[in-house]
């Protein structure tokens, strides 16, 4: 059998998603963004929202993921993007909201903006990628880093008298009353990336039909950043993150 | 009330009312005194309900500026205002708007700084209003009223001049102006534009409309190609020519034969006219040049009557900030003083022209 006779339409179980750009991608061998990127491409183009999508990309490694998904996308300053995002939804009530943010833009620079816009039950859904550091400028203590866990800014673990306590955000957020959908995830395999995606476009759903404010976060790997393969990495996260953040629907309203 | 009829309103309220009439799409602000009417105005009046414009009361400053990067960016007609500490914590999202040129409308009722201050007016943002209080080069037009009539007035004109350059627009206004009453004509109530006038008027922006049909509308500040960046950079400043050369507003009283040519703007503007009444009546000739346009300065308006004038005198409410500007303008030509009161303390007419009647002594005209 030849590679064409393989290459035929009958045997196609997978292909890249339509809304995803031919470009080359920035992101490091063994990192999350990626298969959300994916996700995402396909949730959109299920949905047929792709002149009604617009995306807030926050600052942090997914700051370039307007390159990669065909859809209007604006550029948030550190944290903002809930405030972006509010204004947006507001004034294209019509229209797919959404943000992307990772745990230093989203749990501490943007805390205040997270909180208010979840809780005034804006009809947005936030992509919250927590890799438990910050991974763009080089690995930094976030304020979701677990206890104990080495960074560039606690080189000897963190510690609780030191640095303070993990924040559990999507906790919190799940206490909110604007908050409809709740939810945490991940993409360690293929069973929790199709996990992830029935959360995200729950998300969308409820979003659309203007059912209040969605917060999905993905526990997410950084090899380059933790300083592990990726499949150490994978494993490390399910030892240790998997502990501290638990897995599932936090709220479904 | 109706349209073309005289209205008695505080400067805030002008402002509330010419939102709705002007179609603005998006309100978002925060409370902060001597500006806590306009916010209070606008949820009194619910335009959410008649024209469909959003009024939000937002977390902070931080919030409701990007909110204003959010919704100019999607093509909007969004405003926010606030006072000047306020504003202290928008000037990031200013320059982020501006490098993505993004139209929108801020409003600065100032008070008296630094810090908190006082919530008495002041003047004492000009600098951080024409040179850029955020990071990088980048220009904001400003508008300076000096009656409740132009607070009204140049909410729509502010809206026009941010639209025709895609740039964030500024009115410089003070607790003077923003709280004082007077009789104002609004404007006729027009209608909020369609989605497909948006489309037509904005093709730049973040919106949705028509992508698959054309490539994605992207706004970001980020460029890491310094080439490509720099380029940008040459860009917006080939813009800020453009609009220095064409967007030049100014007000001039009795400049023509006079010895000593007073400039102020805003509220100081309405104290030097005064004065300069006064003094005509005691035969001094004085004259009175006010920026309505704050930036783009009006240079060349300047150094026309420094030829002509013996003196030059700035009045302000700050340690002397646009004094600056009038001296890059005159360049040396013409003596330029300078009196200023801070914080809060307004100056008399009385004050303005025992300190004119100074200056002329001192070159001998009276």
């Amino acid at each position: 059998m030849t590679r064409e006779d393989i290459l035929q339409p009958q045997n196609l179980v997978y292909s890249k998603p339509r809304l995803m750009n031919d470009t080359g991608m920035h992101y490091c061998p063994g990192c999350s963004h990626g298969v959300v990127h994916k996700l995402i491409a396909e949730i959109i183009d299920e949905m047929h929202l792709q002149e009604k999508t617009i995306g807030i990309c926050p600052v942090g490694c997914a700051v370039f993921a307007y390159r990669y998904l065909d859809v209007d996308w604006l550029e948030a300053a550190h944290g903002r993007a809930p405030a972006v995002a509010t204004a947006c939804k507001r004034l294209w009530p019509d229209r797919l909201v959404f943000t992307y943010q990772g745990d230093g833009d989203l749990a501490c620079i943007g805390a205040c903006e997270t909180i208010h816009a979840l809780n005034r039950g804006e009809k947005i859904t936030v992509i919250f990628i927590n890799n438990a550091i910050y991974g763009m400028t080089g690995g930094q203590m976030a304020p979701t880093t677990p206890l104990g866990m080495k960074t560039s800014t606690c080189p000897y673990g963190r510690q609780a008298e030191l640095h303070g306590y993990p924040l559990n955000i999507t906790d919190m957020a799940a206490t909110l009353p604007g908050t409809a959908y709740v939810s945490r995830q991940s993409v360690h395999s293929v069973a929790a990336i199709n996990k992830t995606k029935r959360a995200l476009r729950h998300a969308f759903e409820n979003a659309m039909s203007g059912k209040g404010s969605n917060l999905v976060e993905v526990l997410s790997t950084c090899s380059a950043g933790w300083k592990k393969t990726p499949v150490e990495a994978n494993r490390w996260m399910e030892e240790n993150i998997f502990k501290l953040y638990r897995l599932g629907d936090l709220k479904d309203q | 009330m109706k349209d073309n009829e005289y209205v008695l309103l505080k400067g805030n309220e002008a402002i509330a009312h010419a939102a709705i009439r002007c179609g603005c799409d998006g309100f978002f602000g925060y409370p902060i005194t001597p500006q806590s009417e306009i916010l209070e105005t606008l949820s009194l009046l619910k335009p959410w309900e008649t024209t469909g414009m959003v009024v939000l009361q937002a977390e902070s400053e931080v919030a409701a500026i990007n909110m204003l990067y959010g919704g100019g960016g999607s093509g909007k007609r969004v405003m926010t205002t606030s006072s000047s500490p306020g504003v202290a914590l928008m000037q990031e999202g200013m320059s982020y708007m501006a490098v993505c040129e993004i139209p929108a409308l801020i409003v600065n009722v100032q008070r008296g700084g630094p810090g908190l201050g006082t919530i008495q007016p002041s003047q004492s943002d000009y600098l951080q209003a024409t040179v850029g209080g955020g990071n990088g080069d980048y220009q904001t037009i400003v508008l300076a009223p000096a009656s409740v009539q132009e607070m009204a007035d140049f909410v729509d004109l502010a809206f026009q001049l941010a639209f025709r350059w895609r740039n964030p627009a500024m009115i410089l206004s003070d607790g003077v102006i923003g709280q004082m009453m007077e009789k104002v004509v609004l404007p006729p109530q027009r209608p909020r534009r369609t989605e497909e006038e948006i489309a037509r008027e904005c093709p730049w922006a973040v919106n949705g409309h028509g992508v698959g049909r054309r490539k994605p509308n992207i706004m970001t500040s980020l460029e890491l190609d310094p080439a490509i960046m720099e380029e940008r950079n040459l860009r917006l400043q080939e813009k800020y020519l453009r609009i220095r050369q064409s967007e030049v507003r100014c007000e001039t009283y009795l400049c023509d034969d006079a010895d000593i040519v007073l400039t102020a703007f805003g509220s100081v503007a309405r104290i030097c006219k005064e004065a300069v009444g006064n003094l005509r009546r005691q035969g001094v000739k004085a004259g009175l040049l006010r920026p309505i346009t704050l930036w783009p300065f009006p240079e060349k308006e300047i150094a026309a009557l420094a030829g002509r004038a013996r003196a030059i005198m700035v009045a302000e409410m700050n340690a002397g900030q646009m004094v600056r500007d009038v001296r890059a303008a005159v360049e040396g030509r013409t003596p330029v003083h300078f009196y200023g009161r801070m914080g809060g303390m307004v100056p008399s007419p009385q004050e303005i022209e025992d300190q004119v009647k100074l200056h002329l002594k001192e070159i001998n005209l009276i």
